[in-house]
């Protein structure tokens, strides 16, 4: 096997790692203390956040735009509703700017 | 037997996680052959590493002949999030078998993570039929995309001009706000979203999601609780 074979294993142990080893750890636990309980309700909330800050940080004028109306439409409606307007946003901004 | 009502149900719920990584995916494979990865390479990562930004970041660094085990590392580092993601929907599944956490938790990828929380908050079982329902055509349509970028990708005209590369960020926005009815969501988006973009300006990527997370969840878990069953704390 080559070497990008081995690399792409060895990243797929890793990953399938970091999805199995949250649960793995906290599962040793019989009682959750409540303070763990409240992290753990955050975890929607904080990890998703931190996969789009920073993209709205580094975004130019169409993608804050796109973001902004997907904000307001998702508030709103449904995520693909949602999903939709901020793509068309964003492909016109793109394209018109 | 495996085709259940349960099933179905959650196959429901993949249609919009398929239409906003798609382009992702087939994006993936283009990038992949460009890197220097063959067809098969391409596809093989998509089958089993299944976690969109950490491939991407793996192809930037192959690109750029890296040694393995840093690669392998940046992979673990940018999906260290699903460490959180497990322990987390971990509470949701204590009706299912080993075997089936074994098999399951391969698929947790951001959106179906997303989804079994929500499910699990309108007072639903996370189910075992219900997450394959909603994972395995994730599952194959991701798998697919990666095959058809590798072999078509040179006829993408304009990848910039489609927004292929900020699709996945406005379809996470509308699960940060699927969330929003939450005890404390507008604090933790705040911390988590200052937090994340100081550490990406100064650690970098991938750190700052890590960094970002924890923030967050810090601020839940130090803010006073409000006890259950008259639970001291």
């Amino acid at each position: 096997m080559t070497t990008t074979v081995w690399i792409i294993l060895a990243g797929a142990v890793a990953t399938y790692l970091s999805r199995i080893g949250g649960h793995l750890v906290l599962s040793r636990f019989n009682r959750i203390h409540p303070r763990v309980e409240a992290a753990l309700d955050a975890v929607p909330a904080a990890v998703l956040t931190t996969l789009v800050a920073p993209a709205a940080y580094t975004g130019g004028p169409a993608e804050l735009a796109a973001l902004a109306v997907a904000a307001i439409v998702g508030w709103r409606g449904g995520l693909m509703t949602m999903f939709l307007v901020g793509a068309a946003v964003l492909i016109a901004g793109r394209n018109l700017f | 037997m495996f085709l259940t009502e349960e099933f179905m149900r959650g196959m429901r719920r993949s249609t919009p996680v398929i239409l906003s990584s798609a382009p992702f995916g087939v994006l993936f494979g283009a990038l992949a052959v460009d890197n220097g990865m063959t067809v098969g390479e391409a596809v093989l990562m998509s089958a089993t590493v299944f976690a969109g930004a950490s491939q991407m970041v793996g192809l930037d660094l192959f690109g750029q002949h890296v040694a393995p085990w840093l690669i392998v590392l940046s992979i673990f580092a940018v999906n260290f999030r699903h460490v959180l993601y497990s322990a987390a929907v971990g509470r949701r599944v204590p009706h299912w078998s080993s075997p089936q956490r074994a098999f399951g938790f391969f698929f947790l990828v951001d959106p179906a993570y997303a989804e079994a929380e929500a499910r699990g908050e309108r007072g639903l079982a996370v189910n075992f039929p219900w997450f394959m329902g909603m994972v395995i055509p994730v599952y194959i349509m991701w798998v697919l995309e990666a095959y058809v970028g590798a072999a078509f990708g040179g006829l993408i005209p304009n990848t910039y001009a489609l927004g292929l590369d900020f699709l996945l960020p406005i379809y996470f926005l509308g699960l940060v706000l699927s969330f929003r009815m939450r005890p404390m969501w507008w604090p933790i988006v705040a911390t988590s979203a200052i937090t994340s973009i100081i550490a990406y300006e100064t650690i970098g990527s991938p750190w700052h999601v890590s960094v970002g997370a924890i923030a967050g969840m810090a601020l839940a878990a130090f803010m006073p609780i409000r006890t259950k069953e008259g639970e001291g704390v």
